[in-house]
């Protein structure tokens, strides 16, 4: 089955080849043709003198290179070809070249790759201070001229990431809330002591897993956008503008961000808590008969305030790290898709570390508050 | 400067089949603009317009006027609010299934993809089919890159470290990878200074010879308008209002017409085409 247009050589005699068919990409395109043609190429031998390209029906740059290849970059003795032929084939004999060579890295350049990594963490550390002193700076210009704070961003960044994010923190609460309830009172139950589910969801609620589950929720929510946003703001040199109007990017892009999520953390979490206190009284009502009553009545007795002073105080501490984080680097983007991407993942992973880091060190530090 | 381009017929003209002489044909084509809460804006309205085999026709147009729009039309990106988009008798959403063989866009800021480096973002769409060997391509590739007048040595650079004259011959580079017949330009010219944007349109020009393709080109830069174009047509009052030679379309009466070529800049633009000694080194 041979096609008029299937790219192919024939040898009329031992010396000459005629070219026949469409030598285009399009051509190409088909695989079994492309085999096909490239099994006949390397039956024919690059320095045969007389060709034929007359019959081709068209030539295009990708088949002229294709021959100029195999002539392997030298004119056939005795070539016959129209003239766009031969137009064709001579701009790819002209601009034909190699193509220059990347030295390969030597063990030595790893070992500087590697060697740079200590100043380049300093680099990072001093960087991410330096965004630290300006926040607090910024803070400062703010709270003397209260009447010249980007108050519309913070409303807005107040809106977007924590009354937009109400309902899926409710959601993940709630069913946390349950869930836990339900494991716990399995095991109550087989020790009798039924009431102290109270205690437990409780306290871990409103003093752990609140905070954190709302904190890790919004660091891949709001974190990530933050980071996204600025980034992509580098990437169309929208912060290069806005610092030619003399617009200092840390009071109109860090600071509403951080002053936002400080705010709306600890409110997040506190419905985070809330959620998953309901869940827990839902699934208590039903394996324990505990009623919601008896729930509410015991919740006061079984967790002391301090616990909410704490929740709320830690919710605080996060916001301003995740937004600190994600800022930092949003502004560290460079202008290409790969580095925002990964930009956009290392502000969702750091900051979702450093959340569970600084628990742990709330942990700690505060062992001997809030109980019983 | 030279005369205005006669079409060859050879290679990419004839390359897409069929017989009849249109690459594009657009026949009452509405495109309106619906957005919530206000009035749908309509950007055309009953708009006709044939593009032939092998000609360098220019779109022209105030701002907004959906020039672009059109482009992204006839590309398959966009679809029509009414009327019929045809490319080389198909309608344009089976171009995508033929990809960069039948059609070459070159996009306002380039579009080039920031993630390969020049090489790899001209060779992108030959690699794409996964047939050709990868010496053939990335020969192939370094000719285009030559053939749009940029040295071997940028080839391996990223496209974030490319000046913006650079971006555009490197995006000229990829849309013409595969010969196609059809070549889209989005303000080819703009943002180039006036020697870069003149070794564009000689580059233009001596593809447009040699590969006889069909180019439709959006274009405010009146020296480039009349050095390359074949045809014009003037995109006003929603629709094409006249199609023709230079000459032919600055006869014509309409308003916009008449402010466009014949201001100041328009005037100084034509004079170059009636006295090609006052230009020299072309």
């Amino acid at each position: 089955m041979l096609d008029a247009d299937q790219p192919r050589l024939e040898r009329p005699s031992a010396d000459a080849v005629v070219v026949q068919g469409c030598w285009t990409a399009l051509a190409f395109s088909s695989q079994r043709d492309w085999k096909a043609l490239a099994a006949m190429l390397a039956q024919t031998p690059a320095d045969l003198p007389e060709w034929d390209l007359r019959p081709i029906g068209q030539l295009d740059h990708i088949g002229g290179q294709l021959l100029w290849n195999h002539w392997q970059h030298r004119w056939p003795a005795k070539l016959e070809m129209s003239a766009p032929q031969r137009a064709v084939l001579e701009q790819v004999a002209q601009y034909t070249v190699r193509e220059p060579q990347e030295p390969r890295p030597t063990p030595w350049d790893y070992f500087l790759r590697f060697a740079n990594r200590g100043p380049h963490m300093l680099e990072t550390a001093r960087r991410f201070v330096t965004l630290i002193g300006q926040f607090v700076l910024d803070l400062g210009t703010m709270l003397r001229a209260p009447h010249r704070a980007p108050w519309r961003d913070i409303s807005g960044h107040l809106y977007s990431t924590g009354a937009t994010a109400l309902p899926i923190t409710a959601l993940v609460g709630l069913l946390i809330g349950i869930v836990l309830a339900y494991l716990t009172s399995q095991q109550l139950r087989q020790y009798g002591g039924e009431t102290f589910i109270v205690n437990i969801l409780g306290l871990s609620l409103i003093r752990e897993l609140g905070p954190v589950l709302a904190a890790v929720l919004i660091a891949g929510r709001s974190g990530s956008a933050m980071t996204a946003q600025i980034g992509v703001m580098r990437v169309t040199e929208e912060l290069d503008a806005m610092r030619v109007m003399g617009i200092p990017h840390g009071f109109r892009l860090v600071l509403p961000r951080v002053l936002a999520l400080a705010v709306a953390m600890p409110l997040i979490s506190l419905w985070t808590a809330a959620a998953a206190m309901l869940g827990g009284m839902i699934a208590a009502d039903l394996t324990l008969g505990i009623s919601p009553g008896y729930f509410m009545q015991a919740l006061p007795r079984a967790v002391p305030l301090a616990n909410i002073w704490l929740a709320l105080s830690k919710s605080a501490v996060f916001g301003v790290l995740i937004a600190l984080i994600a800022c930092y680097h949003g502004m560290r983007v460079l202008p290409n898709t790969e580095s925002l991407g990964r930009r956009t993942t290392s502000s969702v992973v750091i900051s979702i570390t450093i959340v569970i880091l600084v628990d742990a060190l709330f942990a700690v530090l505060f062992k001997g508050v809030g109980f019983r | 400067m030279t005369e205005p381009i006669v079409s060859s017929p050879q290679n990419g003209g004839a390359a897409a089949g069929g017989g009849d002489s249109n690459a594009v044909e657009i026949r009452k084509l509405w495109t309106v603009f619906k957005s919530p809460g206000r009035e749908p804006q309509v950007v055309h309205k009953d708009l006709d317009l044939d593009i032939h085999r092998g000609e360098v026709l220019s779109l022209v147009g105030g701002s907004g006027t959906g020039k672009t729009v059109l482009l992204r039309q006839i590309l398959g990106l966009e679809k029509p609010t009414r009327g019929e988009v045809s490319v080389f008798g198909a309608p344009p959403a089976e171009l995508s299934a033929a990809g960069a063989a039948k059609v070459g866009m070159l996009f306002q800021r380039g579009a080039l993809f920031s993630a390969f480096n020049v090489l790899d973002n001209i060779a992108f769409a030959l690699r794409e089919l996964k047939v050709l060997p990868d010496e053939l391509i990335r020969d192939a590739a370094m000719v285009r890159l030559q053939m749009v007048g940029l040295g071997p040595e940028h080839a391996h650079k990223m496209p974030s470290a490319l000046s913006g004259g650079m971006i555009k011959r490197v995006a000229l580079a990829r849309a013409l990878i595969m010969d196609a017949p059809l070549l889209l330009l989005d303000e080819p010219t703009a943002g180039l200074d006036p020697e870069s944007a003149d070794d564009f349109c000689d580059l233009l020009r001596s593809l447009h010879r040699e590969l006889g393709l069909t180019v439709v080109m959006v274009t405010h830069d009146l020296d480039t308008l009349f050095d390359l174009s074949t045809r014009i047509a003037v995109l006003a009052d929603q629709h094409v209002v006249v199609t023709g030679t230079a000459a032919e379309v600055m006869a014509h009466p309409h308003p916009f017409i008449q402010k466009y070529f014949l201001g100041g800049r328009g005037q100084r633009a034509a004079q170059a085409l009636h006295e090609p000694s006052s230009v020299s080194g072309r």
